[in-house]
């Protein structure tokens, strides 16, 4: 999988109230602090919980032109829904990580499935589940480095929450050394 | 930074101080930007009870020597019709930001269209004339946003910012613009005798200077056809005067408004027209169509009203096809195209109307297709 590379292209999909369009924002802001162009972008309904609900991020060290994913490196995926309208880039090559509690199991080449919702859930706040994902996705694609997310959720989040994601985050890169 | 926030940071650096609205999605950011910003810098937000209130809220703002805004989406801008008109004949100063998503009526809240152009330019009755520009990215936002300021100041024309939903919720990194980079330009005070002020007088620009209510120079606004004075007048040379002013005064400094910008124009066989975030598809459709072969290059609206048809005509005659992508359903920039190139130029359209992005794929597909 990509390390470093002049552009990236990464969704983030699942269900309206799960957060990732926080992440994809905590994503881009990262990959500016580094140094990078990007352009966020978002698809949702007009329900604030559930329907599909995605975020896109374009990280490049050029200008970015098209503003929408034409090719994903990577694809996180929280629910059946979301799992099931991106599956058909995993035959072409595309990773796609997807919440293996609530999306049910793929054993194609591809696929990696985590307990995403489980895991947050275990740690005591299921709402971050965004955010341990997102420590997923950076520690597997290396996109941005996750001390520069770590100084995002510091300047978004103020109190406890800070240690909160900031625990969650490094449970979302661990879940990749398993 | 947001598309939105940009257009509220824009806003404040070219000095609005008053905000009112009622937020809708997908401006409501707008809105929640200067509720926190302006009343720091000692300016006011107001959320009204609905859209007409907010616009007239902007007009008497303005009136007042605050130079006032407000943003909204299709259906509030439905509402801000007969007030817009109410600026247009009164000559007030104002910003309306419409943040562009699929209709018709509420149609899709969150999603993206490009279909509220000629509501743009032909919403009010009568026989009027507007501003609109049009930003494709989060600098644009930005910097459009203050141009945007800058026309209705100096033409006392309110001036429609027209993002569509996808440039107003994107995100890109943006060096905002340090104070005094930018040119900010303030309406002109009257400089005479209060007891010879007359709000309509233009000087020699067509342009007449505008008093602010509270102050030693009282006058009359009204909707109504109006003299110098601005007191009602009904006599035909009157309004035939006061109704080519209106028009005149944007007609006149028309090179001045119009903004566009080229992109590998220079000897391009196709020639792309685009606005907003199509610019984008255009773009990447351009760069990707030269790479088999095909010399495209893409003329961006920057300004859409008044329409850049002596642009569009130039570099349009030259191309041997033209496309045209927009998200609509009546091809409302491929009309004006049309009538800026005439009738024997191939001109294809790209639309799409059901809330979803046109691709550089969709665009390839018609350029590159057989006619």
């Amino acid at each position: 999988m990509t390390t470093r590379s002049d552009h990236f292209e990464v969704i983030l999909a699942g269900t309206g109230g799960q957060g990732l369009i926080l992440s994809g924002i905590l994503l881009a802001e990262a990959a500016i602090l580094e140094g990078k162009n990007v352009v966020q972008t978002q698809s949702y309904g007009i329900a604030s919980r559930g329907g599909l609900s995605l975020a896109e991020v374009i990280i490049d060290t050029e200008e970015i032109i098209f503003q929408q994913v034409q090719r994903p490196d990577c694809i996180l995926a929280l629910t059946e829904e979301a799992t099931r309208k991106y599956e058909g880039w995993a035959a072409k090559g595309v990773p796609i990580l997807y919440d293996s509690t609530l999306a049910n199991a793929r054993t194609a080449p591809n696929f990696t499935g985590y307990a995403f919702t489980q895991t947050a859930s275990d740690l005591g706040n299921e709402m971050s589940v965004n955010i341990l994902a997102l420590g997923t996705v950076a520690a597997k694609t290396g996109v941005v480095r996750m001390e520069t997310l770590e100084q995002m959720i510091r300047k978004r989040f103020k109190g406890t929450a800070v240690e909160m994601n900031l625990k969650v985050l490094a449970a979302g890169r661990d879940l990749t050394a398993r | 930074m947001q598309g939105n926030h940009a257009i509220a940071e824009g806003a404040i650096y070219a000095g609005a101080r008053f905000y009112a609205g009622y937020p809708i999605t997908p401006s409501s950011e707008i809105a929640e930007e200067c509720s926190r910003k302006l009343p720091k810098l000692g300016g006011v937000y107001i959320q009204m009870e609905d859209e007409i209130a907010s616009i007239a809220a902007v007009i008497g703002a303005s009136l007042a020597g605050a130079k006032s805004f407000t943003a909204t989406s299709g259906p509030g801008f439905s509402l801000m019709q007969e007030n817009l008109g109410l600026a247009v004949m009164g000559e007030v100063p104002c910003v309306v930001v419409d943040v562009q998503r699929a209709g018709p009526s509420t149609g899709l809240a969150t999603r993206p269209a490009q279909s509220d152009i000629m509501q743009i330019r032909w919403g009010r009755h009568g026989d009027q004339s507007v501003i609109a520009l049009c930003p494709s990215s989060v600098k644009e936002c930005f910097t459009l946003t203050v141009t945007a300021f800058n026309f209705a100041e100096r033409y006392r024309v309110p001036v429609v910012l027209m993002p569509d939903e996808i440039v107003g919720h994107m995100r890109e990194n943006v060096e905002v613009p340090a104070p005094g980079e930018l040119e900010v330009v303030d309406r002109k005070r009257p400089a005479g005798p209060p007891a010879d002020y007359k709000p309509f007088k233009a000087d020699e620009d067509g342009v007449a200077p505008l008093a602010a209510y509270g102050g030693e120079y009282v006058f009359h606004v009204s909707s109504s056809m109006h003299g110098l004075d601005g007191y009602s007048n009904n006599d035909p040379a009157n309004a035939a005067w006061r109704v080519k002013q209106l028009h005149e005064k944007i007609d006149r400094h028309r090179d001045e408004i119009v903004l566009t910008k080229r992109f590998g124009t220079d000897d391009a066989d196709v020639l792309l027209v685009t606005l907003g975030a199509t610019t984008r598809s255009g773009r990447a459709a351009a760069i990707e169509a030269r790479r088999q072969g095909v010399k495209a290059g893409v003329l961006q609206l920057q300004t859409v009203w008044p329409f850049p048809d002596r642009e569009v005509a130039e570099l349009g005659r030259r191309a041997k096809m033209i496309v045209v992508p927009e998200m609509n359903y009546s091809g409302q920039i491929a009309g004006e195209v049309r009538k800026a190139v005439g009738p024997d130029v191939d001109l294809r359209q790209v639309n799409r109307y059901n809330g979803t992005i046109i691709t550089p794929q969709d665009i390839l597909a018609v350029m590159l297709g057989a006619k």
